[in-house]
């Protein structure tokens, strides 16, 4: 074991790490916005909205995400089109391929969650914003939606620490995030499994991170199913 | 549909490759699962704590990294024992690694899901079986493990559609699977992406009819469940 090597190289895997930071957070942010509409779509009574919605949540959520980065990353290059449009500024670079194909990714997850938060919303609740004489509008921005983000806060966290995992995949396609850093002190010393652990010990840290942040956010939105204590 | 210039076969060779892996590793993840399960309700302090140190570690790196640490990794520790112990050379072949580290990552969130499941179980059944004067293995076997299918049947489904899906990356390690030689056909025939697309196709349709699998299991375990 030599760990005299990975002490020489820690700018290199901080510099992954922050890589791996933007990937996930930009990612991330951009997926939930996307998911959202996706899932209201998803639950709504009119199969036009509702079939496009599901025929996308059915795509990235059953295929992997190495595959969609492939898809974007090789695939895209295949089409003169793609290649003479705007896009093409977008798809040729590694990095931008790996955050669309993420995002993609996350929002399928995302929303096929939120759809199942949304369709566990307990009847008396929609029954009695009803009797309220709420409109569907406001139904779904007052209680129906504010309900759901807190049934699917756990399930959230979950997809959160999933793409941070699936952020590694970004290192295959020539990104220096973590994985990446790790791949390329392993190329250059023969160290394999120093340079990996210690990638791995970087990402335990940044789901330790989430998985407190989640926990603390749980507190604070299930403070009301807490038991009192007295 | 596709022009695939001849090159089904060989995706189709990878897909059987593919199928080989998932099935082994979810073997695996299943026993360790409930192994796991057992060992984090039991009363025993050290067994407790290693599987909790096995589901955290497991679930806090990444699945690639975890591949690449054991197939690189445990390729060299493995040897360095070996000398030791004055072993031939012994070689970890991409089959054997992928197959393990997969079996070995879903193994942890299997134990989660089945931990989950066994604790769904109402107390009351588990009570009246032990009132019953049934040893606790017994009332394990016959009330519990049925009982907490139900309960552990959707994250069941869910770990093994992620299961079949990670399976991909055992390309990366150099595993000719379906996305390996896709990227081989794909490379020859400047299609890369009709290629990836027929593997995306191919994963959906193992997904597709996993899916269907499930929910018929689904239903039959939830018989007698009233729904809203």
């Amino acid at each position: 074991m030599d760990y005299n090597v990975i002490i020489d190289n820690l700018p290199l895997y901080l510099n992954g790490l922050w890589v791996t930071i933007q990937l996930v957070v930009i990612a991330l942010v951009s997926g939930f916005g996307l998911a959202v509409p996706l899932a209201l779509m998803a639950v709504s009574k009119t199969s036009l909205l509702r079939f496009p919605a599901k025929t996308y949540i059915y795509f990235f959520r059953g295929t992997p995400l190495l595959v969609q980065m492939f898809l974007l990353y090789y695939g895209m290059g295949q089409f003169e089109a793609v290649r003479e449009s705007v896009l093409w500024i977008l798809f040729k670079e590694a990095y931008w391929c790996a955050i669309t194909a993420f995002a993609l990714n996350t929002a399928g997850y995302t929303a096929e969650i939120l759809r199942g938060a949304i369709e566990q919303t307990p009847f008396g609740e929609t029954e009695a914003a009803q009797a309220c004489g709420m409109s569907k509008s406001t139904m779904y921005r007052r209680i129906i939606l504010p309900g759901s983000f807190r049934r699917a806060l756990p399930a959230y966290g979950n997809e959160v620490i999933f793409m941070l995992h699936g952020s590694a995949l970004a290192g295959v396609i020539t990104i220096v995030d973590l994985f990446g850093a790790a791949k390329i002190v392993n190329a250059r010393y023969f160290v394999p499994f120093e340079s990996f652990i210690t990638a791995g010990f970087f990402y335990l840290c940044c789901t330790f991170c989430f998985v407190w942040f989640f926990k603390w956010v749980e507190k604070h939105w299930y403070a009301h199913l807490r038991p009192r204590i007295s | 549909m596709f022009d695939l210039h001849g090159y089904f076969p060989m995706i189709l060779e990878g897909m059987t490759l593919t199928i080989e892996v998932a099935l082994l590793s979810l073997l695996i993840a299943v026993i360790l699962g409930l192994f796991g399960a057992i060992a984090k309700l039991s009363k025993s302090r050290i067994a407790r704590s290693i599987a909790t140190v096995y589901t955290t570690l497991i679930r806090g790196i990444p699945d690639l990294v975890l591949m690449t640490i054991i197939y690189y990794g445990g390729q060299i520790q493995v040897n360095n024992i070996g000398d030791a112990l004055g072993w031939d050379y012994i070689d970890i072949s991409p089959f054997v690694a992928g197959t393990l580290t997969i079996g070995f990552i879903f193994g942890a969130y299997m134990t989660e899901t089945f931990r989950g499941g066994i604790l769904a179980v109402s107390h009351g059944e588990i009570e009246a079986a032990l009132a019953f004067g049934m040893p606790s293995w017994k009332v394990f076997l016959r009330i519990t493990l049925p009982l907490m299918v139900r309960h552990a049947l959707p994250g069941f489904g869910n770990n093994w559609m992620v299961l079949a899906k990670t399976t991909a990356l055992v390309s990366v390690i150099g595993l000719h699977d379906m996305m390996y030689n896709a990227g081989v056909a794909g490379g020859a025939t400047r299609q890369p992406f009709t290629f990836f697309l027929v593997v995306a196709l191919m994963f959906l349709s193992i997904t597709g009819i996993s899916d269907l699998g499930l929910r018929w299991a689904n239903r039959r375990y939830s018989v007698g469940v009233r729904k809203v």
